[in-house]
């Protein structure tokens, strides 16, 4: 069996040999369950439009307040940025730091990394420093939380809804979409870059 | 030796090995000799290297920091009337006591089920391994992967207090600061995530195959 024409299950390391799917079908380790490999083929340029929406959905999410709340006559707003800052100055350094890498820094670093390396593809050109792009963007996978991010804004402003007058910024309907758009990027297969990767000139 | 249903042909078998990082399948060399993977570069071994000493470190600590964690409070509340401090158990009783129970359970879920559910899998599945059980291996992978992904939503409450203390600072009727419990939680979040990493699955279906080669 020539290593290409096989699939080894991450979790259980049963061997596999790997079959055409259907499209948007995915195989799974017949002895764990583990998902092997999909089919989940995209054309570059719908890729990178998508991430190029991500990008000025990113812009559009961390630029804007996400909430303003009143509070008797007063009120306050609240940026992603300013929440951290806030955060960082009331003492809890570690807190707002954690928050930061995981709300600000990751979800920007895969964005761009994705669009830069997609950008490269579609002009049928192996993006630079290729392997460091994809090492990287298979690392911060799990700390990238927009997701979570957002649902910790529902739970905030439920919160804060009892006894203060809440107003969703234009920051928040940036984060909601941002969370769909990286929930569709999620699901495509890193296969596909490698495969374009290895046609393109160097 | 004994029929084992479940027995498969493995990579180590068949002295190949699959990249952890693009999924390319590449011949193993002779033991001693380090392999690359020629596509992305990632280094690759057959089993992770030292995956239950590197786990039983980030889950020990990841155990004792969950005892600031839930005993310190995470938030300070300052109001004209009133200076509460609140864990987040006593969190998760304020919301549902304003009425938003369907909340309070998510939060409950997030902040207290998922990380005590992960300490305990994660526990179980370290024995498991080192004890050589050969029953339960589908289950039991299938609870790893269910630790893999809830890992990152127990981040929850992080958020919820970096927005909150940005929110409530109005100069006189009310103030929200973030409290000692808050880096601690984050801490646990991120070591059980750490932990998770660290774990190497196929330990699961090598210590079934290494029993039933000794019968």
């Amino acid at each position: 069996m020539k290593p290409s024409s096989i699939a080894v299950c991450e979790h259980c390391d049963a061997v596999h040999r790997r079959v055409h799917l259907a499209p948007r079908a995915r195989a799974h380790c017949i002895r764990c369950g583990t998902v092997l490999y999909t089919e989940r083929r995209r054309h570059l340029d719908g890729w990178l439009a998508l991430t190029i929406a991500s990008a000025i959905a990113y812009l559009v999410a961390n630029l804007n307040p996400i909430v303003e709340i009143q509070l008797r006559g007063e009120s306050t707003q609240a940026s992603l940025f300013q929440a951290l800052s806030a955060t960082w100055y009331s003492g809890a350094e570690p807190v707002a730091a954690l928050a930061a890498l995981c709300a600000f820094v990751f979800p920007l670093v895969r964005i761009g990394l994705e669009t830069v390396v997609l950008a490269y593809l579609q002009l049928g050109r192996r993006p630079p420093a290729l392997r460091a792009a994809m090492h990287t963007l298979v690392h911060i996978r799990p700390w990238s939380m927009v997701e979570v991010f957002m649902l910790g804004v529902v739970v905030a402003l439920v919160k804060l809804g009892g006894e203060t007058t809440v107003i969703p910024g234009p920051g928040l309907a940036g984060f909601a979409v941002l969370t769909v758009l990286l929930t569709i990027l999620a699901s495509f297969d890193p296969d596909t870059l490698w495969e374009n990767a290895e046609r393109a000139t160097p | 030796m004994s029929h084992d249903p479940h027995a498969m042909l493995t990579a180590r078998e068949l002295g190949v090995l699959g990249c952890p990082i693009c999924g390319m399948v590449c011949r193993a060399a002779p033991q001693g000799v380090d392999v690359e993977c020629p596509r992305c570069g990632q280094a690759l071994y057959a089993r992770k290297p030292n995956s239950i000493a590197r786990t039983w470190a980030f889950l020990v600590t990841a155990i004792l920091l969950y005892i600031p964690a839930n005993a310190l409070p995470i938030m300070r509340t300052k109001t004209l009337f009133d200076d509460r401090q609140d864990t987040i158990i006593s969190g998760v009783l304020a919301l549902w006591r304003a009425g938003s129970w369907d909340l309070a359970l998510i939060v409950f879920v997030a902040s207290v089920v998922v990380p005590l559910a992960k300490i305990a899998v994660l526990v179980v599945l370290l024995l498991s391994v080192q004890l050589g059980w050969v029953t339960g291996r589908r289950r039991r992978t299938r609870l790893f992967r269910l630790v893999e992904w809830v890992g990152q939503w127990s981040m929850l409450d992080i958020f919820v207090v970096v927005l909150m203390v940005a929110l409530v600072q109005f100069s006189t009727l009310a103030r929200i600061d973030p409290g000692p419990g808050a880096a601690a939680f984050g801490a646990v979040v991120v070591l059980t995530m750490f932990a998770a990493q660290a774990f190497d699955a196929r330990l699961i279906w090598d210590a079934a195959e290494g029993s039933l080669h000794d019968d």
